[in-house]
């Protein structure tokens, strides 16, 4: 079974905007699954409409099997997401917003501040549990919508951009609970501009971009079509201009003592030193310009400057 | 799944009730004190002299008018703002991506309304004893009534807040349309002292029927026929409901 099916789901606003043009999408169960795009892409409104927060225009969505139509109170009841602004009021303490949205899913309230209590802890917010929210820092606040969104035990969690504004060590240790999340059984969906984060937790992936999915595969398959890859090489001596390099594109100098170069998908980095080598060029240190999927997802979107701009 | 929809609907009231009696000096307080000085100028200073009305005491006369007006603009106020504020900051998808049916929301909130209108009704009502002997006709009409009115009034505030764009929209209707009426509905004065044709335009303001009815649980008099008076907030709640719950199904002003 799928734990989430999307036909054909349109999706235009009342000022024309037509934000989905008939997206199709299927997550398996127990997937931990991404779902990318530039901004103003759709992925919001489409998490919004599986959600309950945005009305479609034609489609259908099933999660676990359950349509959003017709058995909306089951399919909700599966069903949690941590949206990408907050959306907590923030003048209610910590542990009331978790044990209320306990409550909104029918979760007696013994059951409710027990999990309330194991959530809390786990994300590190325990001991302000009687703060008001207003009071949490950024970090805080994300990790509070994920214990909400967790509380009532979900099948499929949905996390529109869950590690946005927070530092990368608290981001490293979000990624290990969602994975321990992902481990139990939860069936995940990840929406996120750190494209290393999806590289690293997520094992299938769909690019939506302009209201359409573009690219809708395992992450392994999508990396392979990555043709060429963006190294940063730092030298030993100093260069006066970047080297000609005959099949080597894109050769850039950083700095004097350092340079980029694309390396294409028939060629390997060892092609690439050598060649630096026979200049007399030594490189002391190496690096991916940016993650593999980064460079992927910036060739797949790619638009004119004035066009990202409009 | 009644017990999961009942955990909810508790969840929501207890949320709503939580809101106002934490800011208890926002939200009692200030409706009691304005009654207070209500009792002190048009009851005993002014009252005195104007000496009967209906054959009872002027402040006897207007005590049941302005229990049931601070009633009415507390019940209004406190689910106008709790859901404008839910929709203002967001939180209100708390319960839109939950397994929450609509009416369950409606009931919760208007529960918060009804909570509010009494608690302050009950209030004010304490403090009427410092100025007017505490007699009641027929306490079940007085409790029926002010559960009504609440009812109705939480209904409406609903109904305010869900079409609001910003707070000026939430004050505009207590403002230039419930005060108005609440003031032209039979607080102060019986409309037998109007000339005929005022009393038939006042027959229109729903708030006369509440009034009159809520005076006649305490007093046993009024203007206008205890049935009449109660079908008409009756057929009000009914209107009001359907219009609530339509308005939620449909998403308008919460969803996109």
């Amino acid at each position: 079974m799928y734990a989430l099916e999307i036909e054909n789901l349109h999706k235009t606003y009342a000022s024309g905007l037509q934000a989905l043009k008939g997206i199709d999408l299927k997550v398996e169960t127990g997937d931990f699954f991404a779902l990318l795009g530039p901004n103003g892409a759709g992925k919001s409104t489409c998490i919004g409409i599986i959600s309950g927060l945005v009305n479609k225009t034609e489609g259908s969505v099933r999660i676990f099997g359950h349509s959003i139509d017709d058995e909306f109170l089951v399919a909700k009841s599966l069903l949690g997401s941590v949206p990408q602004e907050f959306n907590f009021n923030t003048f209610e303490p910590v542990e009331e917003i978790v044990v209320n949205q306990a409550g909104y899913y029918g979760v007696p309230a013994r059951i409710a501040r027990q999990e309330t209590e194991r959530y809390l802890k786990q994300l590190g917010l325990w001991q302000h549990r009687r703060s008001q929210a207003r009071r949490l820092s950024g970090g805080m606040k994300r990790r509070l919508m994920i214990a909400r969104a967790l509380v009532h035990k979900p099948q499929l969690l949905i996390l529109d951009e869950p590690t946005a504004g927070v530092d990368i060590e608290l981001r490293r240790t979000m990624w290990n609970f969602l994975d321990q999340i992902n481990d139990q059984g939860t069936t995940i969906i990840l929406t996120t501009h750190y494209l290393e984060e999806a590289e690293r937790m997520c094992r299938n992936v769909a690019i939506i971009d302009d209201g359409s999915i573009i690219q809708n595969s395992s992450m392994k398959s999508l990396l392979k079509q990555l043709n060429s890859e963006t190294f940063v090489l730092y030298l030993r001596e100093e260069l006066a201009q970047a080297p000609q390099l005959e099949r080597f594109d894109n050769v850039v100098q950083l700095d004097q003592q350092s340079i980029e170069v694309e390396v294409p998908e028939a060629l390997s980095i060892n092609d690439l030193v050598g060649e630096l080598e026979t200049r007399g060029i030594v490189v002391e240190r190496m690096r991916n310009k940016v993650n593999r999927l980064e460079e992927l997802f910036v060739k797949m979107t790619a638009k004119p400057d004035t066009e990202k701009l409009a | 799944m009644l017990r999961q929809f009942w955990i909810a609907y508790l969840t929501i009231a207890r949320k709503e009730i939580m809101r106002f009696t934490r800011i208890w000096v926002q939200t009692i307080v200030p409706p009691v004190v304005m009654v207070a000085l209500y009792f002190i100028i048009f009851g005993n200073l002014i009252g005195q002299r104007i000496g009967e009305m209906d054959g009872m005491l002027y402040i006897d006369f207007i005590m049941p008018g302005l229990v049931m007006m601070s009633i009415i603009t507390n019940s209004y106020a406190n689910v106008v703002s709790s859901f404008y504020g839910a929709k203002y900051s967001r939180h209100i998808e708390e319960m839109q991506v939950a397994p929450v049916p609509n009416l369950v929301i409606l009931l919760g909130f208007v529960t918060g309304g009804v909570a509010r209108g009494l608690s302050v009704g009950v209030a004010v009502t304490l403090v009427s004893l410092l100025f007017t002997e505490f007699s009641v006709h027929s306490p079940s009409i007085v409790l029926l009534v002010a559960l009504l009115t609440s009812c109705l009034f939480a209904m409406a505030g609903l109904i305010n807040a869900i079409f609001a764009n910003s707070f000026d929209d939430i004050s505009i209707v207590p403002t230039f349309v419930l005060t108005p009426l609440t003031y032209l509905g039979g607080i102060f004065y019986s409309i037998k002292l109007l000339p005929e044709f005022w009393q038939q335009v006042s027959l229109g303001n729903p708030i006369l029927y509440m009034v009159n009815s809520f005076r006649y649980g305490f007093r046993g008099a009024s203007d206008i026929e205890l049935i009449s008076a109660l079908l008409v907030i009756l057929s009000f709640i009914a209107l009001l409901f359907v219009v609530c719950l339509v308005l939620l199904e449909r998403g308008t002003g919460i969803r996109q």
